[in-house]
């Protein structure tokens, strides 16, 4: 069976794993055109319902 | 290989799949805009906008293929009589795809899934509208019977009044619409 030649040292995994880590990055948020509020692109404003300048849902607590 | 394999199985079966959505165009037809999730409504888009060209078609033959998808006659009567035809002068893109976000629970991608021309909250919104108006109306009654009652004892002209009286009435709408947007 293949098997590690060494150990990996504590060293090396944690570089490994400090490298993930710094690959994650917050999801980038725009203000909404309609209300101000910040939301995700591409989707319809959870505060105020609007996309593209139309009204696509009444939310809950309007 | 995957070569010319189109389409997403949505981890069913082929039968499971059909029948899905089968329902789904079904529900789209009937109530004009549905929620559901992303992959899906990325899937339905290519039923619906073939359902709504036979629909155009509008032949008996193109009536039973419709059926025969969709297995339910209210469906392909609504589709035939009512969708088809408003969309005579569109030349495909019947449908539109909306995200909206993440479901709470298992945080998948939800999307809305519209018929181009049949949205529905523009009613809404309008009903919305016009309930606020009667709300402004009303305020504006009392305001001008409180300001009548004002006007009998300093006995000055209505129509002088009248006009200052409207902005004031807008600042107040607006003031209304940010509380809204606040919430
Ligand atoms: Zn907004």
């Amino acid at each position: 069976m293949a098997n590690p030649k060494r150990k990996i040292s504590r060293s090396k995994r944690d570089m490994r794993r400090a490298n993930w880590f710094s690959s994650m990055k917050p999801s980038q948020l725009i203000t909404c055109d309609n209300c101000g509020e910040k939301k995700l692109p591409h989707r319809a404003c959870p505060s105020c319902g609007y996309y593209q300048g139309k009204n696509i849902f009444i939310p809950k607590n309007a | 290989m995957r070569h010319r394999k189109k389409g997403n199985h949505l981890s069913r079966t082929s039968s499971h799949k059909t029948a899905l959505m089968r329902n789904l165009a079904a529900q789209v037809i009937e109530h004009k805009e549905i929620k559901t999730t992303h992959a899906k409504a990325k899937e339905l888009r290519g039923y619906v906008e073939r359902l709504i060209t036979y629909g155009k078609k509008g032949t008996v033959h193109h009536r039973r293929l419709a059926f025969k998808f969709l297995q339910d006659k209210q469906a392909v009567n609504s589709l035939f009589e009512e969708v088809a035809p408003s969309f005579e002068n569109r030349n495909g893109g019947y449908t539109r795809i909306i995200k909206l976000g993440n479901r709470k629970g298992d945080n998948a991608p939800i999307s809305l899934f519209q018929l181009v021309g049949f949205e529905k909250i523009s009613d809404k919104a309008a009903a919305k509208a016009e309930k606020d108006k009667k709300k402004v109306a009303k305020k504006e009654k009392a305001a001008k019977e409180t300001e009548t009652k004002a006007q009998e004892s300093a006995a000055e002209e209505p129509a002088t009044q009248a006009e200052p009286e409207a902005p004031a009435e807008e600042k107040e709408a607006e003031k209304e619409d940010e509380e809204k947007k606040e919430d």
